[in-house]
């Protein structure tokens, strides 16, 4: 396996992981509340119109001229992934709270209970357009880096089987605990996730304007680490930044300023 | 007219998200390479520098104080 290859199913593994856990959650809250035959075919549906999707642009984009792809998709995905790397940054440095499933799970329970029941034709809308709509939405990333990452790198079905491996690791966990995974590092796999779109957005959009990089795929290990040493740079100067305007805060409060 | 438009805002939302700065910055950044490729010189550096100066714009935004 290549270097790429193996970025290629990690990314798809991780990103697929992460959002599987947050599905997890609201499928976990509805199937406890409303009962698991509507939220479990609502979050099959979804899982296969995703495939679907997956199944019809695939093939439609591996006839797209390489450089071509590798520029729109390595644009897209350094867009897309900096967004994930910039709302990791906030996270670790303490600027944006940290994401919390099993408070997210408390709160999904409430409003499941909350909500009126409405059976038709045996089943129950309510759970299945919330189970649709959250694993349907959550697995739209996991679809889109499945099929850029795939396209580019010419080998949609190791990209589905990285995400393919994660879902179904989660699902079995899930199934397993009964419980929102709260204990997995959620926001340390966001900031991988992120890292590594934005690491191949770099690496693809600058090929496909025509750039050969020096030292060819090995050049993506040198994008990876210079990303992380930056990023790491960035949550250490934010970090100190934040710990300072804590105490400034509050003694401006203390003395009504 | 209105599902188009919630179809256009949930793709912006998705791809651009909360900082249209860096999106347009890369879009930049990208435009420059591809000149600098076309005149010959291989500025495969250009763009994981902006991508540093992108962020820093986009994390100072979130810091600065809302007027």
């Amino acid at each position: 396996m290549t270097t790429a290859a193996v970025f290629l199913v990690l990314a798809a593994f991780l990103a697929s992981a992460v959002e599987a856990v947050e599905a997890l959650t609201v499928v976990l809250a509805l199937g406890t509340t409303r009962g698991w035959r509507s939220t479990l075919i609502g979050a099959a549906a979804a899982t296969l119109i995703l495939a679907a999707v997956i199944a019809l642009f695939g093939p439609a984009l591996t006839s797209v001229p390489i450089n071509v792809l590798r520029l729109v998709v390595g644009t897209l995905l350094l867009i897309f992934g900096l967004q994930w790397l910039r709302k990791a940054i906030l996270r670790a440095s303490g600027y944006r709270a940290q994401r919390d499933e099993e408070a997210l799970y408390l709160a999904q329970l409430a409003e499941a209970r909350a909500a009126g029941t409405t059976m038709r034709a045996g089943m129950d809308w309510y759970a299945f357009s919330l189970s649709f709509k959250s694993v349907f939405l959550e697995g739209l990333e996991v679809a889109f880096i499945v099929l850029t990452f795939g396209t580019t790198q010419g080998s949609i079905p190791l990209a589905a089987l990285g995400a393919g491996l994660a879902l179904l690791l989660v699902a079995m966990l899930g199934a397993l605990v009964h419980r929102p995974l709260s204990r997995v590092p959620e926001n340390t796999m966001k900031f991988a996730v992120g890292l590594m779109l934005s690491t191949f957005g770099i690496f693809w959009s600058v090929e496909g304007s025509g750039i050969d990089w020096p030292g060819q795929d090995i050049a993506i290990l040198g994008i990876l680490a210079f990303l992380t040493l930056v990023s790491l740079g960035f949550v250490a100067v934010l970090r100190r930044m934040h710990t300072r305007q804590i105490p400034s805060a509050a003694s401006a409060a203390s003395t009504g300023e | 007219m209105v599902y188009l438009k919630n179809f256009l805002r949930f793709w912006y939302d998705f791809i651009v998200g909360d900082d249209w700065i860096i999106a347009a910055g890369v879009l930049i950044a990208l435009a420059l390479s591809a000149l600098f490729a076309q005149r010959g010189v291989a500025a495969w550096w250009l763009l994981p520098l902006a991508v540093v100066l992108l962020l820093a714009v986009s994390l100072g935004r979130v810091m600065r104080p809302p007027r």
